[in-house]
């Protein structure tokens, strides 16, 4: 396993940088914000990324998409963090499209994929009930009474929940509460009876939604996957998507520190760039330490991933781990090196802080994925 | 692929004849071999193998054939590598000549130094030491004032080198040295190899909180050194030093991986166990055990990091500076997690009452400390970082 990009995802890497500038500077996000836009993201911009094949990276030539896999995916998401482009891609097009492909049917897959990869349905995946992301304390109960399944629960901080066409429900069949056994995963229109979606409102302005689950019937048809042994597949999913926005983050990293030191270049005091005092020339040297640490650790988890090592879990972690504690510290500096302009709400760095602590949160912050590494490693 | 294929046979072949039984028996410190001219070989075979790998040139594989070395590619040197690795075999020489000065008489040395000094070197017939800091002269090493006056065919040099490791056991120098004192500090010094057994040339060695130490005092007192022995132009030392530098940090940097040479060869996870028990195959105390898979991991990334370098090819110039950081405060705090781990097991300084094992960790823990300060310390790599790669004003 080199650690480089490999031609494909350079050049796919490229485009997405060359995109995010010319179509989705800061600005946009900005706009978006002040315009407290429903969606959260521009449909027109979705348009132009589905036409450019990112919606189906992760999905099978079979059903319409390229297949270029996580690596594919995850370059794209880190040019796309860099000026906060918010989109579905990692809603729909990461776990929508890796759930329906690693559990669906023939028929599941034919339905739900060449839609995903035309932009016609965006998805969201229902998992954490609590305020913090473990993917095996699921209360939500599914019951099999007489040929329909009955789901009943609570899901909260669901990504793009309010704007997802499809709502994938990861529920118990079997087992209590904190097992990774007993859990299946159900696929539903948003519009069934016995969802009630309420959008939330989030520092980082992005798509969230708590979803109530009452007496929500579902055709067996429904099921993605067998009854209860889904819990396995879920976690390489959601490894997946914790590979992608470790990508995201560390693309977010990237700009606002980038952002940084140009400031620490321009911003005059006492007669001198500020960048000449070594107080902030040291914590600078040491955020580009940490950056360089989180660009290898967020490749080595997307091979992993394209290259099924069964490394994937420990190095998905890493991935977060370090992307969190990084994007952490320099959203925290970046602020602290702006000074006063820092804290205005006109300049776009806070933008990156308020970004950084919910993408720290989701599908599980360094405390967790520490946890989670020491324990695959037997440490 | 098919070469490289072809080659693992026979390397693996090679080695299954040449490499000693013993030497594919854990190594043990008095056995670990230096060369040079006054070397001794407890072990006769550790010497036998020197020999066998000096002479394919797999000591230095990398470097050119025709100055002793292996001629390998990057890939090539991988699988020897590997191969080594495989058979557990000890290391057949360790060397400032191969590791530091090698890459630059490579670089800015003429044809003659090229092949009276590389072929010693990679047979491990010559042992060089280096000659850098100075009592006045530590992070502000251009400052140095070691001098070395023209006296038509020789140099005469006179002043004092500090932290020359293994002076004592050293049969060269590669010295830096003031040629040109009225010049700017950085354009008046020169690279110079002097010979310690030329008359006046003297060390004292230095004890260390971790007690003994390889480093020495070096003195040279009217020093005479012939002027074929300057590498480079005179008053372009500067230059050769900064690039050597890079292949020290680069080698030191590896620390935060191995433990370099201060590894005891523990792991702080394995200690930790031992020492704060066991809770069903986990660490039994979770804030140690916190601490440790923090820096377990910031290792893993780091590790990745270096292979990262690697696979770009030739960028580790401009990072080299963040290994030597980073990887030399990882060691120190690898050390620091072992000994509280340890508890007062981890204070031994003596085998009165501690094993040997707890007081080389002791030890260890206590030798890290000159990790960040040796090769340039930790503050003026966060300078190089913050000038040249993020491109702050001075």
């Amino acid at each position: 396993m080199k650690l480089i990009l490999s031609e494909e995802q350079q050049f796919l890497k490229n485009t997405a940088q060359n995109f995010a500038k010319e179509k989705t500077p800061v600005k946009h996000f900005r706009e978006l914000r002040d315009n407290k836009e429903a969606l959260c993201w521009d449909s027109n911009i979705w348009k132009e990324m589905v036409e450019l094949g990112w919606s189906g990276i992760l999905i099978p030539e079979d059903f319409g998409g390229s297949d270029f896999g996580i690596g594919g995916i995850s370059v794209i998401m880190q040019e796309l963090g860099k000026t906060l482009t918010p989109s579905p891609l990692l809603a729909t097009s990461v776990l929508g499209a890796s759930t329906i492909s690693m559990l669906g049917n023939k028929d599941h897959k034919s339905e739900y994929l060449p839609k995903i990869v035309s932009g016609k349905i965006t998805t969201a995946l229902a998992i954490d009930e609590g305020s913090h992301h473990n993917p095996f304390n699921i209360e939500t109960s599914a019951k099999l009474e007489g040929d329909k399944w009955v789901l009943n629960g609570k899901k909260v901080f669901v990504v793009d929940g309010a704007s997802a066409d499809i709502i994938l429900i990861v529920a118990r069949t079997s087992g209590k509460n904190g097992d990774s056994n007993g859990l299946s995963v159900f696929i539903t229109n948003k519009n069934s009876k016995g969802l009630d979606i309420s959008k939330i409102s989030t520092a980082d302005s992005r798509n969230y939604a708590n979803i109530d689950i009452s007496n929500l019937k579902l055709d067996q048809s429904s099921l993605l996957g067998e009854k209860d042994t889904s819990g396995e597949i879920i976690e390489k999913i959601l490894d997946l998507g914790r590979i992608a926005i470790s990508a995201e983050m560390l693309g977010n990293t990237e700009e606002a520190f980038e952002v940084t030191v140009n400031y620490l270049k321009e911003r005059k005091q006492f007669g001198v760039t500020i960048g000449s005092f070594q107080a902030l020339q040291h914590r600078a040297a040491k955020m580009f330490c940490e950056i360089e640490l989180t660009r290898s650790a967020v490749l080595a988890a997307m091979h992993a991933a394209d290259e099924n090592s069964n490394e994937l879990e420990r190095l998905a972690s890493l991935a977060k781990f370090q992307s969190g504690e990084t994007l952490h510290l320099v959203s925290n500096e970046a602020i602290q090196m702006h000074g006063g302009i820092g804290v205005t709400d006109e300049h776009d760095i806070g933008f990156y802080l308020k970004r950084a602590r919910v993408a720290e949160q989701l599908f599980g912050t360094c405390e967790y994925h520490q946890e989670r590494y020491a324990n695959i490693s037997g440490f | 692929m098919e070469n490289l294929e072809l080659f693992k046979k026979e390397v693996r072949e090679w080695l299954e004849e040449n490499c000693p039984p013993s030497i594919r028996t854990p190594l043990v410190p008095e056995e670990e071999v230096w060369g040079g001219r006054n070397a001794e070989y407890v072990n006769p075979e550790s010497k036998l193998w020197l020999d066998r790998m000096g002479e394919k040139g797999w000591t230095a594989p990398q470097l050119p054939k025709q100055y002793g070395g292996g001629g390998l590619n990057r890939d090539e040197t991988k699988v020897l590598h590997q191969e080594l690795f495989r058979i557990k075999a000890r290391p057949a020489l360790n060397s400032f000549g191969i590791w530091m000065l090698a890459p630059c008489i490579i670089e800015f040395g003429n044809e003659e130094q090229k092949r009276e000094h590389l072929p010693k070197i990679i047979k491990g017939e010559i042992r060089w030491c280096q000659g850098y800091s100075e009592p006045g002269s530590g992070s502000d090493l251009a400052s140095l004032s070691t001098k070395a006056e023209d006296k038509g065919e020789n140099f005469l040099v006179n002043g004092q080198k500090v932290w020359t490791s293994y002076a004592d056991k050293a049969d060269w120098i590669f010295a830096l040295v003031r040629t040109g004192p009225k010049e700017p500090k950085h354009n008046g010094i020169s690279f110079l190899l002097i010979d310690m057994a030329t008359k006046g040339v003297s060390t004292k060695p230095i004890a260390l909180i971790s007690g003994k130490s390889p480093f020495c005092e070096t003195f040279f007192d009217n020093v005479e050194v012939p002027k074929k022995n300057l590498v480079g132009a005179e008053n372009s030392g500067w230059t050769i030093a900064k690039k050597l530098l890079q292949h020290e940090r680069n080698f030191i940097s590896n620390f935060g991986l191995t433990g370099g040479e201060t590894s005891s060869g523990a792991d702080v996870v394995n200690i930790a166990k031992k020492y704060l028990g066991e809770d069903n195959g986990k660490i039994a105390h979770p804030a140690h055990r916190d601490s440790i898979t923090e820096h377990k991991m910031k290792e893993h990334a780091f590790g990745l990091t270096l292979q990262r370098a690697g696979d770009e090819g030739g960028k580790a110039s401009a990072t080299s500076s963040m290994f030597k950081y980073y990887g030399t405060e990882h060691n120190k705090n690898r050390y620091e997690l072992m000994i509280a781990s340890m508890g007062n097991k981890g204070l031994g300084w003596t085998n009165e009452g501690f094993s040997d094992d707890e007081q080389a960790i002791t030890k260890a823990w206590l030798r890290t400390k000159a990790n960040s300060i040796e090769g340039g310390t930790s503050e003026v790599q966060l300078n190089v970082i913050s000038r040249r790669v993020l491109d702050l004003p001075n």
